[in-house]
């Protein structure tokens, strides 16, 4: 802080940015993405799967209530939900792997944040104009008719993007044509409302005012993407051994000129507002539209294209000193990426492996340990287990329970005189077992005796077994 | 790129302060950002205002909107309560005996079965139904008073032995300490071990058959298997209530036993007995 100057505010109030349209390979590729990131979000509720009779037909759904979510083929109960932390864990080591290779890839192309900016964006161009026109709404003192007819049709735009935002949201937890028949016709669940009234706000206000506000103040994401960064990273940057001294028309010519003529095209496409040409900022999300802008210019005036580029560190060192860059290929595939390509292979592996192996039964078995174990009258020695027994096929099944271990064990099941029980459709069912050791047999007489339960699906055979032990009224060694 | 490019006219200040060249910026805050400090600032003032939040010496303030953690949970309490207010009349007016058959009423009132229990009975008969001395195993087979759905009903409605309720089941067992004499205890002691194929002197067990048909086997029955009008336990099984080992059973026939279990019917509702009745009768020994 100079003496001289007044001390800065402390606060400043936010800039507001009118990105200029953009054509270019980028720009291109980012409409793609958006098409399709945005498409899936909407669109994916609405696909129908035939589960058959008793199961929801929305291909992907997270059924809170019934703790069950179903992607297509796949059905995952509560407590197979490792697959869910499996994805999760995908996910991390992709962008882990994404940001080492190409830094703030996610940021520029994929985020929501930059997707849906990018969205209301294009709305307010339509609407009011491209740069230009948009700069001098802006400052525009009077609220004339024109104005106000502009900003409310952007609004009103911006607020139905954000409404269907919100509102897709909700149907991933519900049948998507039920919900929307009675979120119009308010029967909804208040939870539901309350949901797309929150998302609608966020969307209108992130992708309407906030915008990089986000990006730069609200994300952690950006603190965190430096640790995975290194000099082989590519990242966006301009290449200022060759754009310096910049060209300004009014110059004389003498002195040898680099290739920027100072148009200024990268940064009014900028949405981040910021100069690429003052090197690597923490509000750069690379989202590679100043490398449109400049590539445009630079073939207008016949130079060659890539004065912004994504350049790696390593390769502006090589530059500086006259050699050509290296590959693209040779600074992606590195030992740090293959090692994240690798473990994102790995787990992945993992889960399609657990994926295959899961069984369409399964049962948990409890020991009952208060009391260990019952005498009767007749002396024998009961123990008690809660088995939970799961049935994940499209029918009920009838199951039976037997014990493998010793041949004086007898199994008895809890109301009912039968040694099999049925368990419906989909469901689990908690099941009291009692296994019984007469007087005077090892099991009886012995602390403890390991046994095996076997649970049979008698229409097809197919069998689970779970360890457990039995307690006698011997004393624990 | 990552070259630092001379200070110029207006860029931003710094701090002064500098590590290994690196100097930090001293970037102003963004406005919105002030607001929103701001909005929090009044957020909580109104919110200490709306809800209980100061401290004062025995209490703290109530807040403008009356909220109460305390009337909530009895909100919540009496929501469940209305809630299975159909459920509760229908479990206290159906048929005993065929509850059980009913899958729905029988799931809840298994379940809120174990809720009452865990409140009223676990302090005597323990957490898992498994009873201490004195106080009866509800796992097992042996019932002093029957174990079907309605005896198991009529005891808990009733209790046993207690002076509140005119209905409560009652029996009560003579201290023979007082009518025979030492030696005739130990015989009649023996043979009840031997009874129940325990460990007995069968020179002592054969005079206590004499003894035991002149005094017990009234109530107890002739082979010793219990009479269940009566209360009198079993004593052939493997089951012992107070212990069946010579000085646990000397002492019974000595000095007898009383155990006392309260009515139930003046602080349980209908509904709440019939459910602790069923989950009782289905733990292992219902019959």
């Amino acid at each position: 802080m100079t003496d001289q100057a007044q001390p800065p505010s402390l606060y400043a109030a936010r800039e507001p940015i009118f990105p200029r349209r953009v054509s270019g390979r980028f720009r291109n590729l980012k409409w793609v993405i958006l098409a399709v990131t945005l498409g899936i979000y909407y669109l994916v509720p609405w696909i129908r799967w035939d589960r058959g009779p008793s199961l929801p037909d929305q291909a992907v759904l997270l059924d809170l209530a019934n703790r069950r979510f179903y992607f297509f083929w796949i059905e995952i109960w509560s407590h197979e939900f490792y697959f869910v932390a499996g994805l999760l864990i995908m996910a991390g080591l992709g962008l882990f792997l994404f940001t080492s290779a190409l830094g703030r890839v996610w940021c520029g192309y994929a985020c929501p944040q930059t997707v849906w900016t990018d969205l209301f964006i294009l709305v307010e161009r339509w609407v009011e104009g491209d740069r230009n026109a948009r700069l001098r709404l802006h400052r525009q003192q009077k609220m004339d008719v024109r104005k106000i007819r502009l900003r409310v049709t952007k609004w009103v735009l911006w607020l139905l993007i954000a409404v269907a935002t919100g509102g897709a949201w909700v149907f991933y937890f519900a049948d998507a044509p039920t919900l929307f028949v009675e979120l119009f016709t308010g029967q909804a669940h208040a939870v539901a409302y309350i949901t797309v009234a929150f998302l609608t706000a966020t969307t209108f206000v992130f992708g309407g005012f906030m915008r990089e506000q986000i990006c730069i103040y609200a994300c952690p994401w950006p603190r965190i993407q430096a640790a995975m960064m290194d000099e082989d990273t590519l990242t966006v940057a301009y290449r200022d051994w060759r754009g310096e001294p910049r060209k300004h028309s009014q110059e004389a010519k003498t002195e040898p000129m680099g290739d920027c003529i100072d148009c200024m095209a990268c940064v009014n496409v900028c949405p981040m507002g910021i100069d690429i040409r003052d090197g690597q900022q923490l509000e750069c999300i690379t989202c590679a539209l100043c490398i449109d802008a400049c590539d445009d210019v630079m073939e207008r005036i016949g130079k060659p294209r890539g004065l912004i580029d994504y350049i790696a560190l390593a390769d502006e060192t090589r530059e500086r000193e006259g050699h050509a860059p290296r590959a693209i290929w040779r600074h992606v595939f590195r030992p740090r990426t293959l090692l994240y390509t690798a473990l994102w292979g790995g787990v992945g592996l993992a889960l399609i492996v657990a994926l295959f192996i899961r069984a369409d039964i399964e049962m948990t078995v409890a020991p009952i340990r208060n009391p260990t174990f019952v005498t009767l009258s007749d002396g024998s020695i009961r123990n008690t287990y809660d088995i939970r027994l799961r049935n994940k096929n499209n029918e009920e099944r009838l199951f039976r329970v037997f014990v493998k271990g010793n041949p004086a064990l007898r199994v008895q099941l809890e109301g009912t005189p039968y040694a099999s029980v049925t368990v419906p459709t989909d469901t689990s069912l908690l099941q009291r077992v009692y296994v019984i050791a007469p007087p005077g047999s090892d099991p009886a007489e012995a602390a403890r005796t390991d046994l095996r339960f076997w649970v049979e699906d008698l229409s097809n055979g197919d069998r689970a077994y779970k360890d457990s032990s039995f307690s006698g009224k011997g004393e624990a060694q | 790129m990552s070259k630092v490019p001379p200070k110029q006219e207006g860029d931003p200040n710094t701090t002064g302060h500098s590590w290994d060249g690196i100097e930090e910026f001293d970037n102003p805050m963004p406005r919105w950002w002030l607001w929103t400090f701001y909005a929090t600032i009044v957020w909580g003032v109104i919110y200490t205002i709306a809800y209980p939040a100061w401290p004062l010496v025995s209490s703290a303030t109530a807040g403008l909107l009356g909220y109460s953690t305390r009337a909530e949970v009895a909100a919540e309490i009496s929501a469940v309560e209305e809630a299975n207010a159909g459920i509760n009349a229908q479990l206290a007016s159906a048929e005993l005996t065929e509850i059980s058959a009913d899958t729905t009423l029988n799931s809840y009132a298994v379940s809120s079965g174990a809720a009452v229990f865990r409140t009223w009975c676990a302090q005597c008969h323990g957490s898992g139904a498994a009873g201490f001395v004195g106080y009866p195993n509800l796992l097992d087979d042996d019932w002093l008073w029957g174990g079907d759905i309605e005896a198991i009903h009529a005891t808990i409605a009733h209790g046993i032995r207690n002076e509140e309720d005119p209905d409560a089941r009652y029996s009560e067992m003579p201290a023979f300490g007082e009518i025979l004499e030492p030696e005739e205890i130990s015989q009649v002691v023996h043979y009840v071990m031997q009874l129940s194929g325990g460990d007995a002197d069968a020179g002592l067990a054969g005079p206590g058959a004499e003894v035991f048909a002149d005094n017990c086997s009234s109530c107890h029955g002739e082979n010793g298997l219990g009479d269940r009008e009566l209360g009198a336990p079993n004593l052939a099984d493997a089951i012992w209530l107070y212990g069946g080992d010579e000085a646990a059973l000397t002492e019974t026939v000595t000095y007898s036993r009383y155990g006392v279990m309260p009515p139930w019917t003046q602080r349980l509702t209908e509904a709440q007995i019939r459910a602790v009745a069923l989950y009782v009768h289905q733990l292992g020994g219902g019959e």
